[in-house]
């Protein structure tokens, strides 16, 4: 029952990305949109523990919401898709359960 | 696919009723369909038809209710939650003794029943909010 993770938050703001991490099981995918995708920047003191989740877990950013923080994809930590609102609806089509972590 | 769609913030807050508008219409967009999208707690405000956002900002509820109409999707608010914050349709609002209602065309108020409903019926149910 493979779970679609949507963290909305971003790492500095609140822990729910820490609290995702620790329960996602081993076939979930994890999308960060909103102030999440503040968790995708690399360099950043949030990096390392993402950088670890993406040997375990696909991650996805949700590229309008990058754009609208200002922050340049050259910025992403590698290994990390950018998808856009459509690739949002397919990715929510793959995955049999949506976790909103609000 | 079915989806349903959940909102428990209000409008002009953070971004859940940009993010679920903008997912809405991109899940119409592929063919989907979209079995209702559920207002709860604060996210009943996306329901006022009296909003006068600035000219070059976007109407939030004007657009969910253009969305709805154009794509037969219900837009329901939680009784309870609407109740609270002095949110009223016509019906309502006499019951309650009160001078005018403010719900916007295209939106329903409801029970927390049809937001189980909307999970049963949908294949998918998300949640946008705070």
């Amino acid at each position: 029952m493979p779970v679609l993770h949507i963290v909305n938050k971003s790492p500095y703001d609140r822990n729910s990305l820490d609290t995702c991490l620790r329960l996602a099981r081993a076939d979930a995918a994890i999308l960060l949109i909103e102030d999440g995708i503040y968790a995708a920047q690399k360099n950043a003191a949030a990096s390392d523990k993402v950088q670890h989740a993406l040997g375990k877990h696909p991650i996805y950013a949700l590229q309008p919401d990058l754009q609208a923080r200002g922050i340049n994809p050259d910025n992403m930590i590698e290994g990390i898709s950018l998808v856009d609102y459509d690739g949002f609806v397919k990715l929510t089509t793959e995955y049999d359960k949506l976790q909103s972590w609000l | 696919m079915k989806f349903g769609i959940l909102v428990n913030e209000g409008p002009y807050t953070h971004q859940a009723s940009d993010s679920a508008y903008y997912f809405a219409a991109a899940a119409l967009r592929a063919g989907h369909e979209i079995v209702r999208v559920f207002f709860y707690h604060d996210g009943v405000n996306n329901g006022t038809r009296l909003g006068v956002p600035p000219q070059d900002d976007r109407n939030i509820s004007a657009r969910w209710a253009e969305l709805a109409k154009d794509n037969d999707v219900e837009l329901i608010l939680c009784v309870a939650a609407a109740q609270r914050r002095g949110m009223l349709d016509a019906d309502e609002a006499r019951r309650a003794g009160k001078d005018a209602d403010n719900m916007a065309p295209g939106f329903q108020i409801s029970g927390l029943g049809q937001l189980i409903d909307a999970g049963i019926q949908a294949d998918r149910l998300i949640v946008f909010g705070d």
